[in-house]
C-alpha cells in the first residue's frame, strides 16, 4: 500500500491518505464456513440481533457459552528456532487446520510454554499470514513440493491459495508433475510383469526401444517409407532417351519395376496398419488419431487405383490420387519427435497463424487494389485485374521479387515500395510468438496437458462450489447434530440422567467439540432468526418435498402416529448409531430433552400458527425433517392443535432396543397420545 | 500497412490507461479515520480498555481505513446469513448505527451502539430498538415502517424455509405485533407504548439479556 500522509494535528482528526485499498473485505476461503475477518464481526451481529427481539413471539434459544472463557492471549509458535507470536483467536479462525484445532497441543512444550514445530520457518510465514489475513499466498521462490508438504502438514488445502498466486502455483505444479511423469515413464519401461500379447505389441509399437523386435520393426518401416518416397520422386525423373524425341520419365519406362516396388511398400504399410489396429487398446480412439489417418491416406490411393479401371474419364482423378502418395512422408513423424513437436506447435499457435493469415490477406487486397488502379494508366501493363495484382503483392510482400510483374508508373513504384516495407513488418510480427512457443513446447515436452489443466480448473471450481454450499448447509447440519449439545447445556433436566446412563454423553461431548465456538455462536444467531420469524431453514430438497405435501391436503389424524413414530425412532436410533447420516433421513432429537418451561409459551405461539399449518402434518417425511426446537411435551393435548412434538408417547415394541430415549419417560406425560407433527 | 494499423492501435491503447489512472486515483483516495483516544472512549461507553482494544483490533482488521460504508456493511452482514438476502435489514441496521447520518460508521459509532446493546440498561436497549424500527425518525412507528422491517427480517431467511413463507406472513406478523404494542389503538406505536409493552412481555425481557456475555 502506498501512502502519502498529511497528518493534521489533533487526535481524532480526519486524515487524508492515498491508500491503495485492494479489498476491504476478505473473500471467504474455501472449505471454511466463514471468512476469518468476518468472524470478528460476529459479536456485533449477535448484539444487533436484539433488534429482532420485540418482533419475535417465541423465546430465544440459549446462547452457547464460552466454557473456558479466557482473555485473548498471545501464544508463541517456535518454528525451528524462529519465534512467531499471535493471538490465540487468530489461530482459532480456522478450526479445521492443525494450528486451529487441538492438534497443536501435541506440539506444546511445557517448560518453554510455547508450541514447537520442527518445520521450515520461511514457509511458515505464509501459513501464519493466512490466519491473519484470510489469504494464502504462494511465494515464487519457494519450491513447489516443499510448499505442498508444509501445507499438508499444517492441514491447509492448496485450493485456498488466493487468486493472485493460484495460477503460478498451478503452473509450477504441472511442470513438476510432468517431470515426475517423464521420470516414471523412463523407469516404467523396464518392468513388465505379465502383459497380454496385445499389450506387448502395442508397447512395442509405441516405444521401439523396449525390445529388439520392436527396434527392428521400427527401422524396417522407416526404411520402407524412405523407399516409397524415393520411388515416387524418381518416377518422374526423365531417364534415358529412347529412340523417340522426348525424354521419358523413368516411371513410364520401367513401369513394372515401379509397380512392384509400390506394391511391396503398400503391402508393408497395410500390414503395419492392421497390426497397429489390432494392438490398439482403444480401437475407436486409434482410428481417430492423426497418425492413423495419415496411414490410411497414404495407402488408399493404391487400392483405389487397383479398383478403378483404365478409363479416360477417371484417369485425371487417378493422377490426382497419386499426389496423395506423398503423404507417406508424414509417416516419418512417428519416427521423429521433433516433427511431432513442430506439428503440435503449429496447432497450438493456430491463433497467431490465423492472425498472420488474416492480416496478410487484408494487406494483399488493399495493395493489389491500389497497384491495379495506379498501373491502370500505363500501357501494356501486366496488372490486368485486381486478382492478377494479387500475385504481385504476395511476391513483393514476402520480398521474393520475381520480377515478372513490375510497376512502371511513378505512383505504382511508390506504392510498390510501401508494399514491400509493410510486408516485412507484418510477417515479422507474429513469427517470434510462434518461435517462442515452439521453444517452450520443445523444452517442456508437453503433450496434451492443456486439456488436463482445464479439467483441473473445473475440478477446482466444483470443489469450491461444494464447500460454499457446504457452508450454508453447515447450519442445517449442525442443527441436527448440535441439538444434542444444546440440550445438554440446559440445566436440571431429569432426563439428562437417563441420557448419561446410556453412556451417550461421550459421543455427545465429541459432537460438542467438532463445532468451534464461533460456529456455535453463528448457529445460535441463525437459530434466533428462526425463532423470530417462526420459520426454519431447510434444505432445498426438503423444501420442495414440503411444498408438494402442502399441496396434498390431509387432515391430521391420530392413526398415522404409530407409523410415524416408527419412522422417528428408527431414524433417531440410526442416527445415534451412525453419526453424520444424511440430513433428510435424520429426525431430530427427541423433544423430551427440552425443558417443560417452554411448553406454555410455545403453545401460545403454536395456536397462532395452527390455522395455516394444518395441512402440513402427518406425512412421514415431514415428520422426519422437522427439528423440534419447539417440542415440548404437550401436556394439554388439545385436539385442534396439531403441534409439532416429536414426542413418542407409547410405541413400545416397535422401538429398537438401542433407543436410549426411553419412551416410558414420555408415556407418563401424554397419555392422551398427541400426534407428532411439528407445526411450526 | 500493417505498421500503420499497428501504430494506430498502440496509440489508442496508451491513451486509455492514463484516463483510467486518474479515475483509479480518485477512487483510491479514501478518507482514513482515527478514533478518539482510548480513555475518552472508555469514559463514553460501558467497556473497559481491554474490551475496547479487542473490538478495535477486529474493526481495524476488517476496515483498515477506519470507517465502514454501507456496502461493506451489507457484505459483512450477508456473510452471516448466506441463505437469504440480508441487504434490506443491513440497511436499516446501518442507519441505526450511523447516528450521525454521515453515511459511514466510524469506530466511535460502532462502539457506542455496542455499548448500549451489550451493556446498556433495558430501557436503553429498548430505545435503541425503537430507533431501529422508526425508519423516518419521527418518533412513531407506523404499520408501513414495521412491515418494512419485518419483511427485511423475513428476507434474511431466504427461500428454503419450513413452513414455506407466504406473501402475507410479514403482514400477519406485523398485525400481531401491533395488537400487542399499540395500547391506545391509534395505529402508531410511540416510544412509551413500546417500552411499556415490552416490559410486560417476559419473553422479550428475557431475550434482551441473551447477549450479555457476547464480549
Amino acid at each position: 500500500m502506498s501512502q502519502k500522509t498529511n497528518i493534521k494535528n489533533g487526535v481524532g482528526a480526519e486524515v487524508k491518505l492515498v491508500v491503495k485499498v485492494f479489498d476491504l473485505l476478505p473473500s471467504p476461503p474455501d472449505g471454511v464456513t466463514m471468512a476469518a475477518g468476518v468472524a470478528a464481526w460476529l459479536p456485533f451481529a449477535r448484539a444487533a440481533a436484539i433488534g429482532w427481539m420485540p418482533v419475535a413471539n417465541l423465546p430465544m434459544p440459549i446462547a452457547p457459552t464460552d466454557k473456558n472463557k479466557r482473555q485473548d492471549e498471545l501464544i508463541v509458535l517456535n518454528v525451528s528456532g524462529r519465534r512467531f507470536q499471535t493471538w490465540r483467536n487468530t489461530l482459532d479462525r480456522y478450526p479445521d487446520t492443525l494450528l486451529g484445532s487441538s492438534e497443536k497441543e501435541f506440539f506444546y512444550n511445557e517448560e518453554t510454554r510455547e508450541y514447537f514445530f520442527d518445520r521450515d520457518p520461511d514457509v511458515f510465514r505464509s501459513i501464519l499470514n493466512f490466519y491473519r489475513t484470510g489469504k494464502l499466498h504462494y511465494p515464487r521462490y519457494e519450491c513447489i513440493s516443499a510448499y505442498d508438504e508444509e501445507l499438508a502438514f499444517f492441514g491447509i488445502i492448496p485450493e485456498i491459495i488466493s487468486d493472485c498466486c493460484y495460477e503460478e502455483y498451478k503452473d509450477r505444479k504441472r511442470e513438476n508433475a510432468e517431470r515426475l511423469m517423464d521420470d516414471l515413464e523412463d523407469s516404467k519401461d523396464s518392468k513388465l510383469p505379465n502383459m497380454t500379447f496385445r499389450e506387448t505389441m502395442w508397447r512395442a509399437f509405441e516405444n521401439p526401444h523396449t525390445s529388439t523386435m520392436a527396434l527392428v520393426f521400427y527401422y524396417v518401416t522407416g526404411f520402407f517409407i524412405a523407399v516409397s518416397v524415393i520411388t515416387n520422386v524418381v518416377e518422374t525423373v526423365p531417364c534415358g532417351s529412347t529412340p523417340n524425341q522426348r525424354d521419358v520419365p523413368c516411371g513410364e519406362r520401367y513401369t513394372v519395376a515401379f509397380f512392384c516396388m509400390d506394391t511391396a511398400c503398400v503391402m508393408i504399410f497395410t500390414v503395419e496398419y492392421l497390426m497397429r489396429l489390432f494392438a490398439a487398446p482403444s480401437r475407436y480412439r486409434f482410428m481417430r488419431s492423426v497418425m492413423s489417418i495419415i496411414d490410411v491416406v497414404a495407402i488408399l490411393p493404391y487400392y483405389i487405383g487397383l479398383v478403378m479401371t483404365d478409363n479416360e474419364d477417371v484417369s485425371g482423378a487417378f493422377v490426382t490420387l497419386r499426389v496423395f502418395r506423398v503423404f507417406r512422408i508424414f509417416k516419418f513423424s512417428r519416427h521423429s519427435q521433433g516433427l511431432r513437436i513442430l506439428g503440435y506447435t503449429l496447432k497450438s499457435c493456430a491463433s497467431e497463424l490465423g492472425f498472420l493469415l488474416f492480416s496478410l490477406t487484408m494487406a494483399i487486397i488493399i495493395f493489389a487494389t491500389v497497384m491495379f488502379y495506379a498501373e491502370k494508366g500505363s500501357s501494356s501493363s501486366k496488372f490486368t485485374s485486381i486478382p492478377a495484382s494479387f500475385w504481385y503483392t504476395i511476391v513483393t510482400m514476402t520480398t521474393l521479387g520475381y520480377g515478372d510483374m513490375v510497376p512502371k508508373t511513378i505512383a505504382g513504384k511508390i506504392f510498390g515500395s510501401i508494399c514491400s516495407l509493410s510486408g516485412v513488418l507484418v510477417i515479422a510480427l507474429p513469427v517470434p510468438v510462434i518461435v517462442s512457443n515452439f521453444s517452450r513446447i520443445y523444452h517442456q515436452n508437453q503433450r496434451a496437458d492443456k486439456r488436463r489443466a482445464q479439467k483441473v480448473q473445473k475440478a477446482r471450481l466444483a470443489r469450491m462450489r461444494i464447500s460454499k454450499t457446504g457452508s450454508s448447509n453447515a447450519f442445517l447440519h449442525s442443527k441436527r447434530n448440535g441439538m444434542l449439545n444444546q440440550a445438554l447445556e440446559l440445566t436440571q433436566l431429569p432426563f439428562r440422567m437417563k441420557l448419561s446412563d446410556e453412556g451417550s454423553t461421550g459421543e455427545d461431548r465429541h459432537l460438542n467439540k467438532t463445532t468451534s465456538l464461533i460456529e456455535s455462536q453463528h448457529h445460535h444467531l441463525l437459530h434466533c432468526l428462526e425463532k423470530t420469524t417462526n420459520h426454519e431453514f431447510v434444505d432445498e430438497q426438503l423444501f420442495e418435498q414440503s411444498y408438494l405435501e402442502s399441496a396434498l391436503q390431509s387432515l391430521p389424524s391420530r392413526s398415522p402416529s404409530l407409523s410415524s413414530q416408527e419412522g422417528i425412532t428408527g431414524t433417531c436410533c440410526s442416527r445415534r448409531a451412525k453419526r453424520g447420516s444424511r440430513p433428510s433421513s435424520e429426525a431430530h432429537k427427541p423433544s423430551h430433552m427440552h425443558p417443560h418451561t417452554h411448553n406454555l409459551q410455545e403453545l401460545s405461539a403454536i395456536h397462532i400458527q395452527c390455522g395455516e399449518q394444518r395441512t402440513l402434518n402427518t406425512s412421514r417425511s415431514s415428520l422426519n425433517m422437522r427439528p423440534d426446537e419447539s417440542g415440548g411435551l404437550n401436556c394439554k393435548s388439545s385436539s385442534q392443535v396439531t403441534t409439532a412434538i416429536i414426542s413418542i408417547p407409547t410405541p413400545p415394541t416397535n422401538n429398537s432396543p438401542t433407543s436410549p430415549e426411553a419412551p416410558p419417560n414420555l408415556a407418563s406425560n401424554s397419555s392422551a397420545g398427541v400426534v407428532k407433527v411439528s407445526a411450526l | 500497412m500493417g505498421a500503420v494499423v499497428g501504430t494506430l492501435t498502440m496509440q489508442t491503447k496508451q491513451r486509455r490507461p492514463s484516463r483510467d489512472k486518474v479515475d483509479d486515483d480518485l477512487e483510491m483516495t479514501v478518507v482514513c479515520h482515527r478514533p478518539e483516544g482510548l480513555e475518552q472512549l472508555e469514559a463514553q461507553t460501558n467497556f473497559n480498555k481491554r474490551e475496547l482494544q479487542v473490538l478495535y483490533r477486529g474493526f481495524k482488521n476488517e476496515c483498515p481505513s477506519g470507517v465502514v460504508n454501507e456496502e461493506t456493511f451489507k457484505q459483512i452482514y450477508s456473510q452471516f446469513f448466506p441463505h437469504g438476502d440480508a441487504s434490506a435489514y443491513a440497511h436499516y441496521l446501518f442507519n441505526a448505527f450511523d447516528s450521525g447520518h454521515s453515511g459511514s460508521i466510524k469506530f466511535e459509532d460502532f462502539v457506542t451502539a455496542l455499548s448500549i446493546l451489550l451493556r446498556g440498561s433495558t430501557r436503553e436497549k429498548l430505545q435503541w430498538t425503537f430507533n431501529l424500527y422508526d425508519i423516518n425518525r419521527d418518533g412513531y412507528i407506523n404499520k408501513e415502517e414495521m412491515t418494512d422491517i419485518v419483511s427485511a427480517i423475513y428476507d434474511m431467511m431466504g427461500k428454503y424455509t419450513y413452513p414455506a413463507l407466504k406473501t402475507d406472513t410479514p403482514k400477519q406478523h406485523v398485525e400481531a405485533f401491533f395488537q400487542k404494542m399499540d395500547k391506545n389503538r391509534d395505529g402508531v406505536v410511540t416510544l412509551d407504548e413500546f417500552i411499556l409493552s415490552c416490559q410486560e412481555d417476559d419473553n422479550i425481557m428475557r431475550s434482551l439479556q441473551l447477549f450479555e456475555n457476547v464480549m
